[in-house]
């Protein structure tokens, strides 16, 4: 591993080690750019990874203390756990299912699309499909996304056979074991699924693509990546100029570091990259740096998200083999004709014995729990994932009543669903249950949305520096030299799983970013 | 997941060599938590679990003992009573119930809002809470969701009573799958009361 010396102003800054950010350090890596990666979260890796789902939580959640506001049920269910995101090196690459659905084309430009919403705030994306798809190509190829390049599909499991029978019989037309960043086949140096069924507790074979052993590893080999885990940023400096000069953090053992950069691209999800752009209030920048739009924080997505999950007479043993398994992608186009814009995902998705106690029907209790219990075995479950509304006032606020470890005010994050949203998740429940009822199933239940994984929006793309915080290439308008580097940037949030287009912009800002240095721009 | 330790039924030496003839005493049972020298709490939950129960094999001994610090036995009895309630699973065994009784017990800034809650509840059911009927037990329950107490008890009936190996048996979930080499030829599609998905939807598992 390379070490850059603290006062080293030559290197790129990356907070963040995830999908964004473990992406842009190795593709940075590559191009000869020396580059310094700050996590917050301890290094793990497949061998102490957790087939245990409560020990695997604890062992990579994101559990810092952070609040909620608004009348989303989270705010009521898990006040103090908005977001089941994570704290490790390689970030949520550890935890997420591996789907890698690219954007479709009009959900790059649903105001034109859509059209005005009440109480939303929608805007068309700065880049097009046609613009991404070399970027999507290349992205699909490093995380060796399945049904792309000649990758066969995963084998589907019982879970998945149950889904694909009541769509079918229900006459959806695209339903098969996804696009998914697992091996399906050896490949990259890394095996292929062993079915262990707990991807959301970090995949211990190394199916699974995670930059914790693909990118970060072939990153650290050109020398010129240096990783501080269990480092911790509190503010991104700058000079009287208005450019960014370097981060200040806290390093495993508590103490400050100073890492000056000259470039410094923040990548710690949709909750801590607004929330450290505030943090780094000066006073040339007042309410936070790039935030002359007054847009930081603002926008925030999290999908339009519920479940359901069916009770059959014979068993599915769905917690077997990979948890997302399946897909149905019908609903996923833009056809007012149901009664809202935007489409959604049905995937199919298993929970172990503690989380479906904890997740099934939280706050619930008595006889119908115990029954979705008792019948463990006989139940199929699918997760359903929507675009939602982006909206101003569902934001990321900094919370000064109450003070993480270092001082620092914590996160509030405000949710409100809007009525679009609420229209999707009813018609995607029905839909959803029908499905399994044409599958035979005995009953069916709608689960309320989990703490949100896809956290989006907060420091948005757009063409005006007016309305947006970065450009189209994560560049933040009111910095040259400062980058979003992660789920943030989206302009709106579309329907598909977000970490293949995340990846797909870190390809295409590293080289933007390279472009610029080599041109000495920044 | 959590281990419940069920101690063995391991007969004392003395007493046992001293019934060999089968004289119909009942030999003691060595069981380390209920000695009373070790006893420093306040109640002790003890039970058996059922030998028709699938745990009866997992268990080296039927018989369990649980020992709380600050609560009573009629307390914990109480709390296992509402856990009952709460997430009524016949297959359940006491044990498991037992479990919740013991993590409440260790919440020691709660004790006090436990022990109201607990005697409210006695005192609605007429008396021992854990003695009513079924109907009585539900509506005295009902009567108290959203009170800080019945927040404390279902939220911590959430691990206590379902991240054991206990529960793991009881609901057939087999838990960590890494050590047995994943299920990928072990059942992951195995379901046959379906028909199965053509090859382009699920291709077949690649075994080299």
């Amino acid at each position: 591993m390379a070490k850059f010396d603290n006062n080293d102003d030559s290197v790129v800054v990356i907070i963040g080690s995830g999908a964004g950010g473990g992406t842009l350090a190795n593709e940075l890596c590559q191009k000869g750019i020396k580059v310094v990666v700050l996590e917050a979260g301890a290094m793990q890796s497949s061998a102490t990874f957790i087939n245990d789902e409560w020990k695997s939580f604890s062992q990579l959640a994101w559990l810092d203390p952070r609040t909620t506001s608004g009348s989303w049920r989270i705010a009521k269910d898990f006040a103090g756990l908005p977001a089941w995101i994570c704290k490790t090196v390689g970030g949520t690459t550890t935890h997420w299912a591996g789907a890698s659905l690219r954007l479709q084309e009009h959900e790059f430009r649903v105001r034109t699309t859509y059209g005005e919403i009440a109480g939303a705030n929608l805007m068309d994306w700065p880049v097009t499909l046609k613009e991404l798809e070399p970027y999507y190509a290349r992205a699909e190829d490093k995380m060796g996304v399945t049904r792309t390049h000649g990758i066969p599909g995963l084998p589907g499991n019982n879970n998945f056979k149950v889904m694909h029978a009541g769509a079918t019989r229900l006459g959806y037309q695209e339903v098969h074991t996804g696009n998914m960043a697992i091996n399906s086949q050896p490949r990259d140096g890394r095996t292929r699924c062993m079915q262990l069924g707990f991807c959301f507790q970090g995949c211990k074979s190394g199916a699974k693509w995670s930059t914790l052993y693909t990118e970060l590893p072939k990153a650290e080999k050109t020398g010129n990546m240096d990783l501080r885990p269990e480092s911790h940023v509190s503010r991104i400096e700058h000079d009287d100029k208005g450019k960014v000069t370097g981060v200040v953090y806290f390093d495993k053992d508590g103490q400050e570091q100073r890492q000056k950069a000259r470039i410094v691209c923040v990548a710690g999800n949709s909750i801590e990259t607004p929330r450290l752009l505030l943090l780094s209030a000066s006073n040339l920048f007042k309410d936070g740096l790039a935030n002359g739009s007054g847009q930081v924080g603002r926008n925030y997505m999290r999908h339009m998200t519920g479940s359901v999950y069916g009770m059959f007479k014979q068993p599915v043993h769905m917690y077997r083999g990979t948890t997302m398994a399946g897909i149905i992608r019908d609903e996923a186009r833009h056809d007012t004709r149901r009664g809202f814009a935007g489409g959604y995902e049905m995937e199919t998705l298993a929970l172990g014995i503690p989380f479906m106690a904890a997740f099934l029907n939280p706050g619930g209790w008595g006889s119908e729990f115990a029954e979705y219990m008792d019948n463990y075995t006989r139940l199929a479950g699918m997760w359903l994932v929507g675009e939602d509304m982006p909206r101003e006032t569902n934001r990321v606020t900094l919370n000064t009543d109450v003070k993480d470890k270092w001082g620092n005010a914590v996160p509030n994050v405000h949710f409100d669903d809007h009525p679009n949203d609420i229209a999707m998740r009813e018609h995607a429940f029905r839909q959803g249950q029908r499905v399994y009822e044409a599958a035979g199933a005995i009953k069916s239940f709608r689960t309320p949305p989990y703490p949100s994984t896809h956290n989006l929006g907060t420091c948005r793309m757009g063409a005006s520096a007016s309305d947006s915080v970065c450009n189209a290439h994560g560049q933040t308008h009111d910095i040259a030299n400062l980058f979003i580097s992660d789920g943030s940037q989206f302009t709106t949030g579309g329907a598909e799983n977000p970490t293949l287009t995340i990846v797909t912009l870190a390809i295409r800002q590293a080289d933007y970013i390279a472009g610029q240095m080599a041109a000495r721009s920044i | 997941m959590r281990f419940i330790r069920i101690e063995s039924q391991a007969p004392d030496t003395a007493a046992a060599a001293s019934c060999n003839e089968g004289s119909g005493q009942v030999p003691k049972l060595d069981l380390p938590l209920a000695r009373r020298e070790f006893l420093k709490g306040s109640g002790i939950l003890m039970g058996t679990i059922a030998a028709t129960s699938v745990l009866a094999t997992l268990a080296p001994s039927p018989v369990w003992a649980l020992e709380l610090s600050n609560l009573s036995k009629a307390e914990g009895q109480t709390l296992m009573a509402m856990g009952r309630v709460l997430y009524p699973h016949k297959k359940l065994p006491d044990a498991v119930y037992a479990l919740l009784a013991k993590d409440l017990d260790g919440k020691a800034d709660a004790i006090g809002m436990l022990r109201d809650g607990i005697a409210a509840l006695d005192q609605a059911a007429g008396g021992r809470f854990s003695k009513a009927s079924a109907a009585k037990k539900l509506s005295v329950v009902k009567a108290i969701e959203g009170t800080p107490f019945f927040n404390t008890v279902r939220g911590q009936c959430v691990t206590s009573l379902y991240d054991n190996d206990m529960a793991y048996a009881v609901f057939g979930y087999p838990g960590s799958a890494w050590e047995k080499g994943g299920y990928i030829t072990r059942g992951f599609q195995d379901l046959k009361w379906l028909p199965a998905p053509p090859a382009t939807a699920s291709p077949p598992p690649f075994f080299g």
